[in-house]
C-alpha cells in the first residue's frame, strides 16, 4: 500500500490584504522505504507541505482543501489529539537546524527516554537503554556516558545526529527532512546524508529529503519533486528528471547542478525571481520566466498531469506534440 | 563552581566594605558627635578627654577600620534615641519584616507564575486580555494607594481585617513569630497583599513574555513534532527554560520587597525594621540607619549571590561555562 498520499493540498494564511495560498493543489505519494527529494527555491513551498503532512501548521495558516493520507488512513481532519500520536510514531521529522532544535536545559537522554516512552510505551530502563542504542546506531561514540550530557557539549554534526535519533526512536514509518544538512559545515554534511540514507535502508521508514542540493537529491532519492511558487512543477524518478527534465523550471534547474553553491536561491540560468504568493500570475506561475513560454501559458495554469509516481505540469507536454 | 562562588564572596565582601564606608560617613555628616555628648559648659580639656576616650582622636582611617571590624561582629553601638544595643533593635525588628517579605516573596510567585503561564498559553481568552489589563493597573497604581485602598474595603467596609499592626505574636526563642496564631496570620494578609502586588504583576508580565518566546523556539516546535503532550511541552520543555531568566529578576526584586517594605510598615504600622528606620530618620538616630543600611545591602548581596549560584545549577550551560573557568 502507498505509504503517504497527499491530494489537492492547498494551504492558505488569512491576512489582512486578503488570503494567500501557501501552498495550492500539491500532490504527491510516498512509497515505504523510499526516499522522495523535494527541491525548489526558497518560498517554493517546501517546508509548508511537510508542515501541512506533520499537521503542525501555524495559525492562522490552515488546511484549505485537498486530502492527506497515511496508510490508507485519512490524517488531515484528525483531532489534534489524535494528530499529537500520529507525529513521531508514525511520521518523524528533522529539522534545519541542529544547535536549536534540542533543549538546552534537559540532558539528550532525557530528551529520547521521554519521546521513546511517549509513544512505546516501555520502562524507563528499557527506554533508558533503546535510547542509548540509537545514540550507537547514530555513530554517538561513547553513548553509554553521553546520554547524560546536555545538547551543549555536542559538536554540530552531533546534534544533527541526535537529532535523527530523536526522529527515529518511535520507529515511524515516515520521516520528513527538511533542509537536515543545510545549517552545518560541508565536511559534516555528507557523513549526515550518508547516515540518513543508512539509516533509511535499515529501518525501512521512507524519507521526504528536501534539500536545496541537487547532488544529494542526485545520490540519495529514488524520486524527485520540484516546487515552484507553491506547487509542484514536476515529479518522477531522479534519474529520468536528471537527464531528462521535461518541466523548463526543472530543465533551468538542472542546469545548475555543476554550480551548486549552498544555496541557488536565485538561478543563474533563469532570469527573474519567483514570484511572492500573492503576486502570482493567473497562468502558469514560471511563465514570467520560461523561455518556451507560448500562448496557454498566460491564460490557464497548467495541471499536474501523469501517473502518481511521475507527472508534470506544463502546457508544454500537454498542448504540444511531443 | 568553586573557583565562581569564591569570586563572587570576594566580590561581595568588596560591596559590603563599600557600604559600611557609606554607613561610616553618615556619622561625619551628621556634625561632631562629641558635641552632642558631653554638657554644654565642657571645657575643651572635658571635650578631648570624651574624644580620646570614643577613639575620635584617632585618624579617619583607623576609625573606618575600627567600625568594620565591630559592625562584622554586628555591634553597632547604641542608639541616639533610647540607649539600647543597635543589634538588640534590629534583633526585635527583624523577624516582622521578614516574615511580611517572605508571604510577600511566596504570594508573587505562587500567584505570578501560574498566571503568568495562563496568560501565555492562551493570549487570546477572555481571562488572559483581562489579566494582562489588571496587572497593567497593578503596576503603575502607587503601592500606598493600594495599601489605603485595601485597608478602606478589607478593614473600614468590611471590617474582616485588621488595618495595623502584627496581631498576637508567639515567640520561639528570639524570634517572634505571627504564623502560629489566627490574628497573626490575619494581620498577614494586608500588608503582604500590598507589598507583593507590583512584584506579582512583574513576574506575572515576564513569565508571559518568557513564555511566550521559549513557545516558538525550534525546540519546542521540534518537541511538537514528537508527538509529545502538550503537557510536557509546556511544563517540562518550556517552564524551566523560561524561569531561568525569570529567577534572576524575582532575586533582584526580593532585595525591593524589603526596601518597599519600609512603605508598608509605615502604612500598616508594621513595626519591622522599615518602620524602625523610619523613626530612626525622623530622630536623626545615625547608629540604628547606619545599621540598617548594612544589613539591608548585606541581606541583597547575599540574595544576589545565591541567585546567580541557583541560576548557574539550573542552566546546564552556565554550569560547564563556570566549571571550565574555575579550571
Ligand atoms: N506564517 C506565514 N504567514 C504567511 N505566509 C507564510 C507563512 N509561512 C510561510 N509562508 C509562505 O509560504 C510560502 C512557502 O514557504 P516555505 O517555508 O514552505 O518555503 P520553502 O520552500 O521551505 O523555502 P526555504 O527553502 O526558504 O525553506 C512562502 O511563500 C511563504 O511566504
Ligand atoms: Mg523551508
Amino acid at each position: 500500500m502507498t505509504l503517504l498520499t497527499v491530494e489537492d493540498l492547498t494551504v492558505t494564511f488569512p491576512g489582512r490584504r486578503g488570503s494567500v495560498n501557501a501552498i495550492e493543489n500539491v500532490s504527491l505519494s510516498v512509497e515505504p522505504g523510499e526516499i522522495l527529494g523535494m527541491v525548489g527555491e526558497s518560498g517554493a513551498g517546501k517546508s509548508m507541505t511537510g508542515a501541512a503532512i506533520i499537521g503542525l501548521i501555524e495559525p492562522p495558516g490552515h488546511i484549505a482543501g485537498g486530502r492527506i493520507t497515511l496508510e490508507g488512513e485519512r490524517i488531515d481532519t484528525l483531532p489534534p489529539e489524535a494528530m499529537r500520536r500520529i507525529r513521531g510514531r508514525r511520521i518523524g521529522a528533522i529539522f534545519q537546524d541542529p544547535l536549536t532544535s534540542l533543549n538546552p536545559v534537559l540532558t539528550v537522554g532525557e530528551q529520547l527516554i521521554e519521546t521513546i516512552q511517549t509513544h512505546l510505551g516501555l520502562s524507563r530502563a528499557a527506554a533508558r537503554e533503546r535510547a542509548i542504542d540509537w545514540l550507537r546506531r547514530v555513530g554517538i561514540p561513547a553513548p553509554e556516558a553521553r546520554i547524560d550530557t546536555y545538547p551543549h557539549q555536542y559538536s554540530g554534526g552531533m546534534r544533527q545526529r541526535v537529532v535523527i535519533a530523536l526522529a527515529l526512536c518511535a520507529e515511524p514509518r515516515l520521516v520528513i527532512a527538511d533542509e537536515p544538512t543545510t545549517a552545518l559545515d560541508v565536511s559534516v554534511q555528507a557523513q549526515i546524508i550518508a547516515l540518513l540514507r543508512r539509516l533509511a535502508r535499515e529501518t525501512g521508514v521512507a524519507v521526504i529529503l528536501v534539500t536545496h542540493d541537487m547532488g544529494v537529491i542526485a545520490e540519495t532519492a529514488d524520486r524527485v519533486a520540484v516546487m515552484y511558487a507553491g506547487r509542484i512543477v514536476e515529479v518522477g524518478p531522479v534519474a529520468r528528471v536528471l537527464a531528462n527534465p521535461r518541466h523548463p523550471y526543472t530543465e533551468g534547474l538542472m542546469a545548475s547542478i555543476p554550480r551548486i553553491g549552498p544555496r541557488p536561491d536565485r538561478l543563474a540560468q533563469i532570469e527573474g525571481a519567483m514570484p511572492r504568493p500573492h503576486a502570482r500570475p493567473p497562468g502558469c506561475a514560471f511563465a514570467p520566466r520560461c523561455p518556451h513560454r507560448f500562448a496557454p501559458c498566460v491564460e490557464r495554469r497548467p495541471e499536474l498531469r501523469g501517473t502518481a509516481a511521475a507527472a508534470v505540469a506544463c502546457h508544454l507536454t500537454t498542448e504540444v506534440p511531443a | 563552581m568553586l573557583g565562581f562562588l569564591i569570586r563572587r564572596i570576594i566580590q561581595s565582601i568588596f560591596v559590603m566594605l563599600a557600604v559600611a564606608l557609606i554607613a561610616f560617613m553618615m556619622f561625619r555628616f551628621m556634625g561632631d558627635p562629641v558635641n552632642s555628648m558631653v554638657a554644654e559648659t565642657a571645657t575643651t580639656e572635658e571635650r578631648e578627654a570624651v574624644r580620646e576616650r570614643l577613639g575620635l582622636d584617632q585618624p579617619l582611617w583607623v576609625q573606618y577600620g575600627r567600625f568594620v571590624a565591630r559592625a562584622a561582629q554586628g555591634d553597632f553601638g547604641l542608639s541616639w534615641r533610647n540607649a539600647r544595643p543597635v543589634s538588640t533593635l534590629l534583633a526585635e525588628r527583624f523577624p516582622a519584616t521578614a516574615e511580611l517579605v517572605l508571604v510577600a516573596a511566596g504570594l508573587s510567585l505562587l500567584v505570578g507564575i501560574p498566571l503568568g503561564i495562563l496568560t501565555a498559553l492562551k493570549p487570546g481568552s477572555l481571562s488572559a486580555q483581562t489579566l494582562q489589563f489588571v496587572s497593567l493597573i497593578g503596576i503603575s497604581l502607587p503601592t500606598f494607594v493600594t495599601g489605603i485602598l485595601l485597608i478602606l474595603v478589607f478593614s473600614v467596609w468590611l471590617n474582616w481585617l485588621p488595618s495595623f499592626g502584627r496581631g498576637t505574636v508567639v515567640d520561639i526563642g528570639w524570634w517572634s513569630t505571627g504564623f502560629l496564631t489566627v490574628s497573626g496570620l490575619k494581620a498577614l494578609i494586608l500588608p503582604s497583599v500590598m507589598l507583593c502586588l507590583f512584584q506579582l504583576t512583574l513576574i506575572m508580565r515576564l513569565v508571559r513574555a518568557e513564555m511566550m518566546e521559549v513557545l516558538r523556539t525550534d525546540y519546542i516546535k521540534f518537541a511538537r513534532a514528537r508527538g509529545l503532550p502538550n503537557r510536557s511541552i509546556h511544563f517540562r520543555h518550556a517552564l524551566k527554560n523560561t524561569l531561568i531568566p525569570v529567577i534572576t529578576i524575582f532575586g533582584l526584586q526580593l532585595g525591593g520587597l524589603i526596601a518597599f517594605a519600609i512603605i508598608t510598615e509605615t502604612v500598616f504600622q508594621w513595626p519591622g525594621m522599615g518602620a524602625l528606620f523610619i523613626q530612626a530618620v525622623s530622630f536623626g538616630d545615625v547608629p540604628v540607619m547606619a545599621a540598617y543600611l548594612v544589613l539591608v545591602s548585606l541581606i541583597f548581596v547575599v540574595i544576589n549571590t545565591s541567585v546567580d549560584l541557583l541560576y548557574a545549577v539550573l542552566d546546564p550551560r552556565l554550569r560547564a561555562d563556570a566549571a571550565r573557568a574555575a579550571h
